[in-house]
């Protein structure tokens, strides 16, 4: 056979060989049964809270920032999404200036540019504009309460400006996920019609979707980092909010993964050879103190002795190790962590001692009424686990009475605020938190402006001292600074007590042992691109 | 006949519209905000007016539920504030995949029942009584949701032989009866048909105890009537009451069993109201609730006009 003969042929082989390379790389299907009973909302602002924006918000979509969920070993931290740079104009620092990455398209092919910012945030924000979707700005417009204008300055540079400067806002921004105007037109202009063929920049192109059963996802092979395209041929999401529906269809393979395993059905899925994946997030299992006139909380000694009380390991135990034991607000080796000079240490004798200091004893006990919930999201094992610090707090000479509410009466009774007729004589209320900005870790918490009915302060707390720090951590625009700050907003919230800090959650997910290469990122969100399914 | 029909009709409106009454005030008695569904945890007090009001939540009751009725009344049931999609799609949608449940449920139940109830009757008290009696009240005593647990760790997790939730390999699109689909409904329509049965095998086994016992019969057999003869006419002595029951049996399985339902996953009714109930979906809650309840009253309706066709004797009572 000649040269000339051979170089077609090797050309072919070539060909067939890359042809043949091509779906060798794509590797298997992973089907994920989830909590949500519905899939979440398609459009673009997920609902169905932080599983709506895992499974359906950053996989299909992309914010103008979004979060670097590529590491274990460390909290979460932002990164660049659509924008490929944001700062803030240092003559004016309510503008925020994002540049944006050249060359996105969305999943229909428009291009992605500084008009579809504007004609995004109208969608959430401006109620008589053609795009505003109700649904979507429930969802959206609440995680950025400080907007009050945007404009594009150039195709490719959005400016963004705040009420006041507002250094947190990046952590806002990245809640809101970017559809596409195009195909809302082609569809239309009915959000109805486009949560039936969704178009948004993610990673992943939704391609089917069952009302109340499955949606399906195939990878976006066009996506703007190359890093981040997914490996897999097809990610399957299944409603099932059951939790031993969900365990039995892990169990029987008709799903690969499932999330939240009931606790008790873990020994089990370890003993069939499933893998339990657990890992630290922004999730604190607390009681919210109440700070209105004649709480008991209001004494510094009496929260400093429940917070004492407490056998946080012993509770650990008990969740089958399903948990960690807090140090603080924050999870352990969090960056904002900082040193908290009280220490979350179970001593009874000197929780008894900061009582008696206070003039409690064994003949005058604090006596006081708590708010808690039968289940809920994020809630843990509500029940038993108030029932494990009820007795922990007694032996210390803390009684407390629970008054068990439903879980979306109690999220109203939270949103009313400690002094509303509503929370019903309760000093405290057990509560878990998202903990992933500063917004939604402390700020919303604590401001003394955010007392109810202007936000979610519930326990009317104010210390001036503590709002001030809050100013600093609004207007300190660089990252290293703004760290420095948090620690000691961080080192506040322990010192004084303000919570009844117990455990965090550890986001437990049971797996085939097929699944390769997840890596369970310190957040809500994780990220499905590099996971690939053994045969 | 027809002014019989007429009649029942007539009966039916008050019964329909007192069914709205309840339908309405009881999901607005359950405790909960409706808004909850859709909103963050965190909106404004400012927020929660807005969207109260564009979901006409602010209005008086009496406001609300006119408006509702007279929506419905043109056929329109709402939109479901969870999902943004019409209460009517999402109904229907779980009213044909419960139908397909409840139907295979009944027709398991309905043979096995009327089997063993017609085994129980014809050898009252000897063994064989005892255990297809035995059989009879296991189904209607075991708690259903219990021996779905028990069937799924069975044939699911251990076994391998069927798939433990959902409707079909692609979900319930373009369901049809063949063996990849019907492998989904072999577990939730056992399950659920546990009871029917039961119920039907204690119906028939009275029945057919009592007709045996009756003098007709003790005249067919003296007429030299072979016993297959007679277990025709005893079939047909016993057909209405045991259709009644078949009927009501049905109309309960229509409304899904929020159990078996939310047990396997199965996108139906039950499951729907489930959804709609955890979500405080009052528009989703009230339209479910009210399309099986008239799911109910027509099927009684219809159950008379057959039994009243079955035996004259109904209609001159």
């Amino acid at each position: 056979m000649s040269l000339h003969n051979r170089v077609p042929l090797a050309g072919t082989a070539l060909a067939l060989a890359l042809t043949l390379t091509g779906p060798a790389c794509a590797q298997g299907v992973l089907r994920i049964g989830m909590t949500a009973s519905d899939v979440p909302l398609t459009t673009g602002q997920a609902d169905n809270g932080g599983e709506g924006m895992r499974f359906m918000g950053y996989t299909a979509y992309d914010a103008l920032i979004n979060w670097d969920l590529s590491r274990a070993d460390r909290a979460s931290e932002l990164a660049p999404g659509l924008a490929s740079s944001w700062k803030v104009d240092p003559a004016d620092r309510t503008r925020w200036i994002f540049t944006l990455r050249p060359g996105v398209t969305f999943h229909d092919g428009s291009a992605f540019d500084a008009g579809a910012v504007v004609w995004n945030l109208d969608k959430i924000l401006k109620q008589d504009s053609p795009q505003f979707d109700p649904r979507q700005s429930a969802q959206g417009r609440v995680r950025i309460p400080t907007v009050t204008g945007y404009k594009a300055l150039d195709p490719m540079t959005v400016e963004i400006t705040t009420k006041t400067p507002d250094a947190t806002f990046p952590y806002q921004i990245c809640w809101i996920m970017m559809s596409s105007p195009a195909n809302w037109e082609k569809q239309g202009r009915s959000w109805d019609a486009v949560a039936r063929a969704p178009s948004g920049t993610g990673p992943w192109k939704i391609s089917g979707f069952v009302p109340r059963e499955r949606a399906e996802l195939v990878p976006n092979p066009a996506y703007w980092d190359k890093a981040r395209v997914p490996k897999l041929d097809k990610l399957v999401l299944v409603p099932l909010p059951e939790a031993n529906a969900r365990v039995a269809a892990l169990r029987s393979g008709q799903v690969d993964w499932i999330e939240a395993p009931a606790p008790d059905a873990v020994p089990s899925l370890k003993a069939a050879g499933f893998s339990l994946v657990t890992n630290l997030y922004p999730h604190n299992w607390t009681w919210h103190l109440s700070r209105a006139e004649g709480s008991p909380w209001n004494d510094i000694r009496v929260r400093k002795a429940a917070n004492l009380a407490i056998d946080r390991d012993g509770l650990k135990e008990f969740l089958g190790g399903l948990a960690t034991s807090a140090e603080g607000f924050l999870t352990p080796g969090h960056p904002w962590f900082g040193k908290p000079g009280f220490k979350l240490s179970y001593d009874p004798e000197a929780a008894k001692a900061l009582l008696k200091e206070a003039g409690y004893g064994p003949s005058k006990p604090v006596a006081t009424k708590i708010l808690i919930s039968a289940s809920g999201s994020g809630q843990m094992q509500p029940l038993p686990m108030n029932e494990f610090l009820q007795q922990n707090l007694a032996e210390v000479g803390i009684k407390v009475d629970y008054e068990v509410v439903e879980w979306n009466t109690l999220i109203n009774i939270w949103r009313a605020g400690s002094k509303s007729d509503s929370a019903r004589g309760g000093t405290a209320m057990n509560y878990s938190y998202l903990i992933q900005d500063p917004f939604t870790a402390f700020i919303r918490h604590a401001q003394c402006s955010l007392q109810p009915p202007n936000g979610t302060n519930w326990g009317y707390y104010c210390d001036p001292q503590m709002d001030k720090l809050f100013d600093e951590v609004r207007t300190t625009f660089e990252p290293k600074d703004q760290v420095g700050v948090l620690r000691k907003i961080h080192e506040k919230f322990v010192d004084d007590a303000l919570f009844l800090m117990v455990t965090h959650d550890v986001n437990p997910r049971a797996m085939s042992t097929k699944v390769r290469g997840f890596v369970q990122a310190q957040s809500w969100f994780q990220d499905f691109s590099p996971i690939t399914m053994a045969k | 006949m027809i002014l019989f029909i007429l009649k029942r009709i007539g009966y039916a409106a008050p019964v329909a519209l007192g069914v709205t009454v309840v339908c309405f005030l009881l999901v607005h008695l359950a405790p909960g905000d409706p808004l909850s569904a859709i909103l963050p945890v965190d909106a404004t007090a400012e927020m929660q007016a807005q969207m109260r009001s564009a979901y006409g939540f602010d209005k008086p009751l009496p406001v609300q539920y006119g408006l509702w009725l007279w929506k419905v009344l043109h056929g329109d049931l709402g939109t479901s504030i969870a999902t943004g999609r019409p209460v009517l799609s999402e109904v229907s949608r779980a009213v044909s995949n419960s139908l397909i449940l409840a139907a295979v449920a009944t027709l398991i139940g309905f043979t096995f029942g009327t089997f063993f109830g017609f085994v129980a009757g014809y050898a009252r008290d000897s063994w064989l009584d005892r255990v297809a009696s035995a059989i009879a009240v296991f189904g209607v005593s075991v708690p259903h949701y219990w021996l779905g647990i028990v069937m799924v760790i069975v044939f699911s997790a251990t076994l391998g032989w069927l798939p433990p939730t959902g409707a079909g390999p692609q979900g319930s699109g373009n369901w049809w009866p063949d063996p990849e689909h019907l492998r989904y409904l072999v577990l939730p329509a056992v399950t659920m048909s546990v009871i029917p049965m039961g119920v039907i095998s204690r119906t028939v086994r009275a029945l057919v105890g009592d007709i045996l016992n009756q003098d007709f019969v003790q005249a067919l057999r003296a007429k030299g009537l072979s016993e297959f003869g007679v277990f025709r006419h005893v079939v047909k002595n016993a057909a209405p009451t045991a259709i009644a029951i078949m009927g009501l049996q049905l109309g309960y399985l229509l409304g899904g069993s929020i159990l078996i339902e939310t047990v396997f996953a199965w996108p139906g009714t039950g499951f729907l109201l489930n959804a709609a109930i955890f979500q405080r979906d009052l528009p989703l809650l009230q339209g479910t609730i009210l399309v099986l309840a008239m799911f109910f009253v027509t099927l009684n309706l219809l159950v008379d006009v057959v039994q009243t066709a079955l035996d004259p004797r109904i209609e001159r009572a």
